[in-house]
Order: C-alpha cells, then structure tokens, then sequence
C-alpha cells in the first residue's frame, strides 16, 4: 500500500480554490457540511472524462462507449468497497441524498405503505429525510411519527423502542445531524427495529466523509449519500439497498437502461442495479465521485477522523469563553461541526460580517426547520469541517466572532 | 436643462453622498448596523403574518398605507443589517407617489456597493420586501384612478 497523506499542507495543495481570495482575504472556507471543496484529482477526473471518454454508456459497441462504461462500473465497484456493501449491485447511482431517500419513499413506500401504517423519523432529520415521508404518508393515509431529541440534541433510546410499534413500515434516520453534529448510535437503533421486522434508511449525507461506514456491520436496509459532501462532484450520490428489499421494490422512474423490453402491450424490466437507474446518468460525476473515494481512500479514516475531532475540540474549547455564545446541539457523541448562536446577535448579521472577512460558514436552519423551532432559535451559525482545515482557521473563525461581537 | 429630478431621486442621490464618506467596508456596516437599530419599529401588532415576508435567512415585515397621496412605509426585520438596508429603502420610497415608486429602479443600492443584499440568492427578504413596496404603489394608484 502506498504512503497514506497526512500532511495538512501538501493536502491543502491539492484544493486549487483554497487558494483564492474573498473580498480581499485569504478564503476560509467552514462550510464542509454544505458542500466540500474538491481536488486536484476530481476536476482533474471529471475533466479527462469530458476530453478523452465522453459518450453514453451500456448503450454502444464503440470504443468510447465501452471505455466509459467500464470507468463508470469500476466507481460502482468503488462505492461497494467503500461501504463494504456484499454486491455491487446494491449500488444505485442517484442525484444525491435527496434522490435517494425519494426513490425509496417512492417505490419501497408505494409497494408496502398502507393506509395506518407509520413512519419514524426522528426530530433532527434534514428537510429531505421529512419531507418526501410526508408526501408518501400524505399519499397513503400513513402517518408519520417523529422521535424527540433532547436539550442537548439527543435521541433517547427508550423512547425510541416505545414508538416503535406493530404498524411501523419503515424507520428512516440520519447518521449524523447537519444542523447539530450529532452522531446517532444507528448500529444499536437498527438492530432494535430488526427485531421487529422493520427495516432502516440511513440518511449518511454527512457521515460518509467523516467516518468508515460498513453497511454490512451496521446490517442498514438502505444507505443514502452525496458525492460532493465527499470531495466529489455535484448532481451526482449512491443508494445503497439491499438486494432482496431492492428486488422486490418496483421501479422509481421508467425510460431507457432501466427495461429489458418494451412493447406498448408490456415491459419488462431490467435487473439491478439498472432497474432504477433509468435515462442517461451523471456519468462524469459519478466518475468525479470514483475520485473523490480515491482522495479519501489516500489519506485514511484514521488520520481524517483524528484531524477532525481535534478542529472540533479546538473550535469548542475557543468559543467557549467567548461571551453570549451559545452551542446548539452538545451531544457527546459529536462529528465535524459546531453550530451556535450569539446572543442578541441574529445568525444573517454574523453570516454576513465573517464573509466581509473571507470566512464562509453556513447560517440560518440548514434545511432543519423543526430542529431550529425546537431550539427557539431563527437558525445558528455552523462551523463545518474536512481535513483540509487547520486550526489556524478556527482562530480566524474566533477573531471574526469577536469583531462581529464588537461591531453590534 | 436636465430633466427633472423627482423626489426619489434626490433622496438617492443624498445616500450615495453620504455612503461616499467611507472608507472601508467596517465603517460602512457599522453605518448600516446604527441605521438598523434607529429604524423605528413596526408597531408589535403590526408584526402579523401576513405582513412577513419570509426570506429564508431573514424575517422582514412590511406595512404600508396611503396618506395624501404619498404611500407611507413601515417595516422591520429581526436581523440588524437587513433592517439598516431596510431603513435606507423606507427613507427613499416612503413617503412617495405610487407612480414614482413604480417607476424608480433603485440604482442607489448598486451604487453604494450593497447589490448583494438585494440579490435572490441572498434569501434575506429584503429583493420580495421590494417588490412588495411596488406592488402596494400600484395597488393604491388603482385605488386612487378607480
Ligand atoms: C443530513 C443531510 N441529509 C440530506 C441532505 C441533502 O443532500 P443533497 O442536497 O445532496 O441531496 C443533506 C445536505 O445538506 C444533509 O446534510
């Protein structure tokens, strides 16, 4: 095996945009948990495809077509390794998280949802993981149910198996929070559910680049991610299921590579993973998201996850002092981001003085309004962070809360 | 003869003057910052939903009422320098004819380097709170022709 990277800077090297400046200062960008920044070897990727491979896929006997098809079945081989998932099949490209969890809402809701049943989530789910839940639930006459989180951002196992009930379909959670840094203890919460025959969709849009998931270990039915929350492209995420729920799902979307024949009497569809892969895919993405595996794969889990908890203990144990700071979300189990609010201060004023500085963070309700309404609070500001960041950052981060404090 | 300048022109013109005075960004948010604490608030029972324009960053209310003729602006906004830009807006619009409110394009904004606060992207109400100054002076000139 080749040197794993684990110099901060020779890392940063690789992110061309880290280079710029904005409104005059150097780029400070905290805003991972939004979209991560790529490398090098991404546009690179993305930009080889466009020059040298570009043509459609599983469709041509040509050169080019086999060419890129193969470049894009090796990612989802990638992918299968990544999450250790047991066939590559289970490996279905989608638009992102978004896609994913609305490809399961659709068509594993459609094909065992009923009027009565229920769906759980829980409290700090991102407005993806709730919404397309409603709109099936709406559809079906189903209900949805929600697990409360604590003060603290917390669910509370006990109550968690009390609202687990006979008419529960399906459980859907998120690994961990975008809006609060909790890390949800899936493993034990999908092992409660399986003994009562349900099955668990875990929304891992901001888990996948912070930590090695095994879906296999953590027995998920299905897992959904975005490629550019992992150094990858836009547009472009996985779903992973598994094969006998995926088997017996109907198809989401119908067109082409998604059939095995089509008369206007009758068609029949193709196996999987195409079954649900249906019209021209992101090919350029999802061969921007093999190298984003690549960059990730490069560097390692060991030294990402140790790079991060220390910016996260850094950047809490810095703001702490400062005064009228408050911290949303202080679970103790916590990934890759602080999120606070300044007293008297509303987060849009602070967003907007640290951008006069050159630092990006997030503000407002990260797309978690309930979350946001629990907390009383109009949104926060969230420091989110990926192994290129340093703690040089997080100081620039303190300084510009500072002066954000003194200006209002 | 240079044609005439209206009202809100001048107005504008005040502003551009005034903002010409800084030198730095700082200076001119601090600026922005104590003009959004002066605005005078919207009346609490004002505060009403119907009256909010929901940015998705920023809350902005907006009120308006026609008196002799002019229309006259009310609003607040629970972030301080939406509510600076927001006092700026009401300085130049309120207290104005509907057919020049409808008639004027703001360049006063672009000029004293704030575009991007009125820019969608920013989803802080305030490019909605715009367009719902305009159509409040064309909803009352209707009401005044009718
Ligand atoms: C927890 C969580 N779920 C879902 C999403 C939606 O991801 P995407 O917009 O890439 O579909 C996000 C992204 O912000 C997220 O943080």
């Amino acid at each position: 095996m080749s040197e794993l990277l684990t110099d901060i800077e020779a890392i940063r090297a690789q992110f061309p945009i880290l280079t710029r400046e904005v409104n005059g200062k150097p780029l400070v960008y905290l805003d991972n948990g939004a979209t991560s920044q790529k490398p090098q070897s991404v546009i690179d990727a993305v930009k080889h495809y466009y020059e040298y491979e570009n043509s459609n896929i599983h469709r041509g006997v040509h050169t080019l077509s086999q060419e890129a098809t193969a470049a894009y079945e090796d990612v989802r081989k990638k992918v299968q390794k990544f999450i250790n998932a047991k066939h590559d099949h289970e490996i279905i490209f989608t638009s992102g998280t978004t896609g994913g969890i609305n490809l399961v809402a659709s068509s594993f809701g459609a094909s065992l949802v009923r009027r009565g049943d229920e769906i759980l989530i829980t409290a700090m789910e991102h407005h993806s993981n709730i919404v397309p839940w409603q709109m099936l639930c709406e559809r079906r006459g189903a209900q949805l149910k929600v697990l409360p989180i604590s003060k603290e951002g917390e669910i509370d196992i006990e109550e968690y198996k009390k609202l687990i009930g006979p008419k529960t379909e399906l459980i859907s959670l998120v690994h961990v929070s975008n809006s609060l840094g909790t890390i949800n203890p899936i493993k034990e919460m999908i092992a409660i559910a399986h003994a009562q025959n349900i099955p668990v969709m875990i929304d891992g849009a901001q888990a996948i680049h912070h930590t090695p998931v095994d879906v296999q270990e953590l027995d998920a039915d299905f897992y959904v991610f975005s490629a550019h929350k992992m150094y990858g492209p836009t547009g472009v995420g996985v779903l992973y299921g598994k094969e006998e729920l995926l088997n017996d799902m109907p198809p989401y979307q119908g067109g082409g590579d998604m059939i095995k024949s089509v008369t206007f009497e009758k068609t029949t569809y193709n196996e999987l993973p195409h079954k649900f892969e249906a019209g021209t895919p992101n090919i350029a993405g999802g061969i921007g998201l093999g190298a984003g595996i690549d960059f990730i794969n490069s560097i390692g889990f060991d030294f990402i996850q140790a790079h991060e908890a220390e910016l996260s203990r850094f950047a809490v144990s810095q703001l702490r002092d400062i005064k009228g700071l408050r911290f949303i979300g202080t679970a103790k189990e916590r990934a890759g981001l602080v999120s606070f609010v300044l007293d008297g201060i509303h987060p849009y004023d602070t967003g907007v003085i640290l951008d006069k500085l050159g630092i990006a963070v997030r503000t407002g309700h990260h797309c978690t309004q309930p979350v946001m309404n629990f907390f009383e609070v109009p949104g926060t500001v969230r420091a989110s962070f990926a192994v290129y960041n340093t703690k040089q950052e997080v100081v620039k981060l303190v300084e510009g809360i500072d002066r954000v404090k003194r200006m209002f | 003869m240079v044609g005439t300048v209206t009202n809100i022109e001048e107005k504008e013109l005040e502003i551009i003057e005034e903002f010409s005075l800084f030198e730095d960004w700082m200076d001119k948010y601090e600026h922005i910052i104590s003009l959004g604490k002066e605005l005078p608030l919207i009346e609490e029972s004002l505060k009403t939903d119907d009256l909010l324009i929901k940015g998705c960053q920023s809350k902005v209310w907006l009120h308006a009422k026609l008196e002799k003729g002019k229309v006259i602006f009310t609003a607040d906004s629970d972030a301080i320098i939406t509510k600076g830009i927001i006092s700026l807006l009401i300085r130049v619009l309120s207290n104005q004819t509907p057919t020049d409110i409808i008639n004027t394009d703001l360049t006063f904004i672009e000029n004293i380097g704030l575009k991007e606060h009125l820019s969608p992207t920013r989803s802080n109400g305030l490019v909605s709170m715009v367009k719902q100054m305009k159509l409040y002076a064309l909803a009352f000139r209707t009401q005044q022709n009718a």
